[in-house]
């Protein structure tokens, strides 16, 4: 029974019933319905096009069916504060003490040539995107200012980048994905509107980071207009040829204030943090530096679980929308179905009780029909208020990345640690050995001068190393903080706007359904 | 439920006035699986209540089974041509579901549905038929029962052939076959045009209705599961946060309650009302083709009659001794085929009548039918609505006591 036939079914009535809406017939009631901004309903807005033109051959379907007044039928939220998607952005984009404000929206795709070092002729194509900023962060040039820029995607992954090296222990927002199977299927304006609604969303949920918004890479990327004056990601292999010759560099911290022990490693860091790790977990042998915050490791746990039943509940909701999807398909279809029996039973009217039934199956088919518009956006809002499930489980992504930062620098840290010891134990041996010549052993001796120098170094790094994984577990604990506080007020609204949502169309179903009960009352059996 | 054939024969818990008014009560209940493996099968309390005089008595019970009301159905359908007989549920088409309580609790609803309407039509409540089959035993049912008869034993194929007939006279004419004998009148035609159009619709109409009870069931089971994980998810929290997220969860789960009860509401007082009619509608289509049977019958009896004259009169001409033979054939022929005109005369008229009582029930049962859809889907609506509103003050406490 399902499968094609549905399908054929439910595009035939989906046809049918963007139709019944739009038409206007030729009653003089229709002047109001036909200048109903459509904006109201984006689900229909899109259709509306392709249908306004064309000349409909349900019309004739239409005298049957009044138009559907828009003011009873459709509004978008009950609740004043969680008006639509946008709010919750802006509100947690202004802090009430200051009042300060990033807004940022994208826009304008457009094609740009790939100009110099092309070795494929005519050059590869890419998009370019419009990003306006308004703002007034101090940072930003002070109050009021507005300005854009044109970015690509490889702009954004730059900026992802950096933003992960400098803000190691932060939940920062992960960006979105580069999509290239889906760019290569997808239609190109599909596939741009996507990209454009995911990016606006990434750079939002930076600037309403509290810590992120105030960065320097994030500034640059909004600001200078022109080439990204950010270093471009580099990958590994290439940093094999620098690798060895930066090594002193890197440990003494000369690149910037923190060690960049996960941006800027070389191999040989690498190699050794790997081996490190491995005799930790499988050598027995006690590491020298343990996480011993156990108040952090219960959180950590309770957060995993907490994801999975996270996880689990956006699940369930995705089928709940499903469901209340079809429902409001099936309705309207039943709907439609009895439009074509009151056509029919007007049509040849043989007998008088046709009049009745005709006039009963319309009021059902004006009942069907409501109730079926009425699902479809029950599920519209629906979707928005459950959509902050989908953003948790990106946001714990974000705390998987800042929890892996904590232990990859603990290891550096460790790894550090067992250098030092393996340093020392070196020199006292070499020690042991030239002290049993006398006068000492010169080649022993530079050696051992050269070990001292190691160790010294060796120590800076290591200081540097302890005082980045402070400062990222610092950054943990404060994240987890915030994560607590705005977890418990999102999902607070999250609820309530469900909830209010639900009851209030469940509230204008049944003064559907109630006006049929009265309109074929007189068909009651026990005065019910 | 339709409940007005049962008010006019009287309700089977009060008969109207018990003594002065005739009355005639039947209620189909108490289920009972019998037997067992493949043959195993479901029997049925026939409970009567009458002060009829042709009936044995103010109250009579008897166990039938669904092959019994068949029996009867055909039994009907062959003496009462013209009447519209009302409609049987049909047999369960996948073996799985012949025994689940919901489709014996719809059939046993249908098949009261069905001798009442028997036993309220002003014609076929005084069928012998019926009073045999609401009071003989068990063994004599069964031996009648099992004397297959009716146009409904007839195989499929033959079925479809009368159907056929009716419908498609132009195919035959341009296939170069004899043209059938069709009667030619326009009024009729657009009856028959209309019912054959009706089934389609109801068809249509009656198919969404089911999907609409099983959507009201997958949003009540999407409803329990969505409520379940929200409870988990409330029980890793464990603050005030994890206190709404369990209230939220359990108010899920008390209306996926409500949404299979509703369904199945819907199911019995909306969709089987609507399947019905679909079925009435067949009925009627099978009382067409009788009444095609029947006019052809009578016009090939005129014409062989007409042809027996002609050749009585040549032989009268003739002065042959053929004569007396031929006249006794010509006077049972003549007989036979004013008999057959009496009989579509009467259907054509019997059907005329049925025609407007039938459309008058139907607008009557499909307006109760629709009430009760609506009140069912208001019932529904509002315990949503009052389930979702009792939750807000809760989550308010919730969030001001975080």
């Amino acid at each position: 029974m399902m499968g094609n036939e549905e399908a054929d079914d439910l595009h035939e009535s989906r046809e049918e019933m963007e139709s019944l809406v739009l038409d206007e017939p030729s009653n003089g009631r229709s002047s109001a319905s036909a200048t109903v901004p459509d904006h109201h309903d984006p689900l229909l807005s899109s259709s509306s096009s392709s249908f306004s033109d064309r000349h409909n051959p349900n019309s004739s379907l239409n005298a049957f069916l009044d138009p559907p007044s828009y003011a009873e039928a459709i509004f978008t939220s009950f609740d004043p504060s969680s008006n639509g998607h946008e709010t919750p952005q802006l509100s947690s984009n202004s802090n009430p003490r200051s009042s300060d404000y990033l807004y940022i929206s994208i826009s304008d795709p457009q094609k740009e040539q790939e100009l110099s070092n092309s070795l494929v002729p005519g050059g590869t194509t890419f998009y370019t995107y419009l990003i306006t900023t308004r703002t007034n962060l101090l940072e930003f040039g002070g109050p009021g200012s507005e300005f854009s820029v044109r970015r690509r995607f490889k702009d954004v992954v730059t900026l992802s980048d950096r933003l992960s090296e400098s803000y190691r222990g932060f939940f920062i927002p992960l960006r979105p994905d580069k999509s290239v199977v889906e760019s290569q299927v997808m239609a190109k304006q599909e596939f741009l509107e996507q990209r454009r609604a995911s990016l606006e969303k990434y750079l939002r949920s930076l600037a309403a980071h509290p810590v992120i918004r105030r960065s320097e890479e994030l500034r640059l990327f909004l600001e200078v207009k022109g080439k990204l004056p950010l270093a471009k990601s580099i990958d590994v292999a290439s940093r094999v040829l620098d690798g060895a010759a930066r090594l002193p560099r890197q440990l003494l911290g000369e690149e910037g204030m923190d060690v960049n022990a996960k941006g800027g490693r070389d191999l040989l860091r690498l190699f050794k943090e790997l081996r490190q790790s491995m005799s930790t977990d499988w050598g027995g042998v006690k590491p020298l530096v343990v996480e011993e915050d156990k108040g952090f490791l219960e959180r950590k746990e309770r957060l995993a679980e907490f994801e999975q039943q996270l996880s689990n509940m956006s699940l369930q909701a995705e089928s709940l929308v499903k469901a209340q999807q079809d429902i409001g398909e099936t309705m309207g279809e039943l709907g439609l179905a009895f439009v074509k029996l009151t056509k029919f039973e007007t049509e040849e009217v043989l007998f008088e009780s046709q009049n009745a039934r005709a006039a009963d199956m319309k009021n059902v088919a004006t009942a069907a029909v409501k109730a079926s518009r009425l699902y479809r956006e029950l599920n519209a809002q629906t979707v928005k208020h459950l959509d902050k499930l989908h953003d948790y489980l990106g946001i714990f992504l974000a705390v998987g990345n800042a929890f892996s930062d904590r232990s990859s620098a603990l290891l550096t840290v460790q790894t550090l640690s067992s250098e030092l010891a393996t340093l020392h134990a070196r020199i006292e041996k070499l020690e042991a050995a030239s002290s049993k010549i006398f006068g000492g052993d010169r080649s022993r001796m530079r050696k051992i001068e050269e070990l001292k120098e190691s160790i010294r170094v060796t120590e800076e790094a290591k200081t540097c190393a302890e005082r980045e994984y402070e400062q990222i577990k610092e950054n943990n604990r404060s994240e987890l903080e915030r994560l607590d506080k705005e977890r418990h007020d999102d999902f607070m609204s999250m609820l309530r706007g469900f909830v209010v949502n639900q009851a209030g169309y469940a509230e204008k179903m049944a003064n559907v359904w109630e006006k049929l009960a009265e309109e074929t009352s007189g068909y009651a059996k026990d005065g019910s | 439920m339709i409940a007005t054939q049962r008010s006019v024969s009287g309700s089977s818990q009060s008969p109207r006035s018990p003594s002065s008014q005739p009355y005639l009560s039947v209620s189909v209940t108490d289920p009972v699986k019998l037997g067992n493996g493949v043959q195993a099968y479901i029997s049925y309390r026939v409970i009567t209540k009458t002060n009829l005089p042709e009936y044995q008595g103010p109250e009579k019970i008897v166990i039938r089974r669904y092959s019994d009301f068949v029996w009867l159905r055909d039994r009907l359908f062959e003496k009462y041509k013209g009447i519209f007989i009302p409609p049987l549920p049909e047999k369960s088409a996948v073996e799985k579901f012949r025994f689940s309580a919901e489709f014996i609790e719809m059939r046993r609803q249908a098949l009261d549905i069905f001798v009442n309407r028997i036993a309220s039509h002003h014609e076929l409540q005084q069928s012998e038929d019926l009073r045999t089959f609401l009071q003989a035993d068990e063994e004599t049912m069964e031996r009648l029962r099992s004397q297959e008869t009716g146009i409904f034993k007839k195989k499929p194929a033959d079925l479809m052939q009368i159907f056929k007939d009716v419908q498609s006279k132009v195919s035959d004419v341009v296939l170069g076959k004899e043209k059938p004998v069709e009667e030619s009148n326009p009024e009729y035609e657009k009856l028959k045009h209309y019912i054959f159009e009706l089934e389609n619709h109801l068809a249509e109409a009656q198919k969404h209705a089911y999907r609409l009870v099983k959507r009201h069931r997958e949003l009540g089971q999407s409803l329990s599961d969505f409520g379940k994980a929200v409870k988990l998810l409330g029980a890793c929290e464990g603050n005030s946060l994890g206190k709404a997220f369990s209230e939220l969860g359990t108010k899920s789960e008390t209306l996926s309650v409500k949404l299979q009860k509703e369904a199945h509401q819907l199911l019995m007082n909306f969709e089987e009302p609507l399947k019905d009619y679909v079925r009435a509608v067949q009925s009627i289509k099978a009382t067409i083709a009788e009444r095609a049977n029947a006019f052809r019958r009578q016009c090939e009896l005129a014409e062989t009659t007409k042809l027996k004259e002609i050749n009585l009169n040549k032989l009268t001409l003739m002065r042959s001794d053929k004569v007396g033979e031929a006249e006794i054939e010509y006077q049972e022929l003549k007989a036979e085929s004013e008999e057959a005109t009496r009989m579509f005369e009467m259907i054509v008229r019997l059907m005329n009548e049925e025609i407007v009582r039938f459309q008058e029930q139907k607008t009557l049962d499909m307006g109760i039918a629709f009430h009760e859809f609506a009140k069912g889907q208001a019932r529904l609506a509002n315990g949503i609505a009052n389930a979702w509103r009792s939750l807000i003050p809760k989550l308010e406490a919730c969030s001001s006591s975080s």
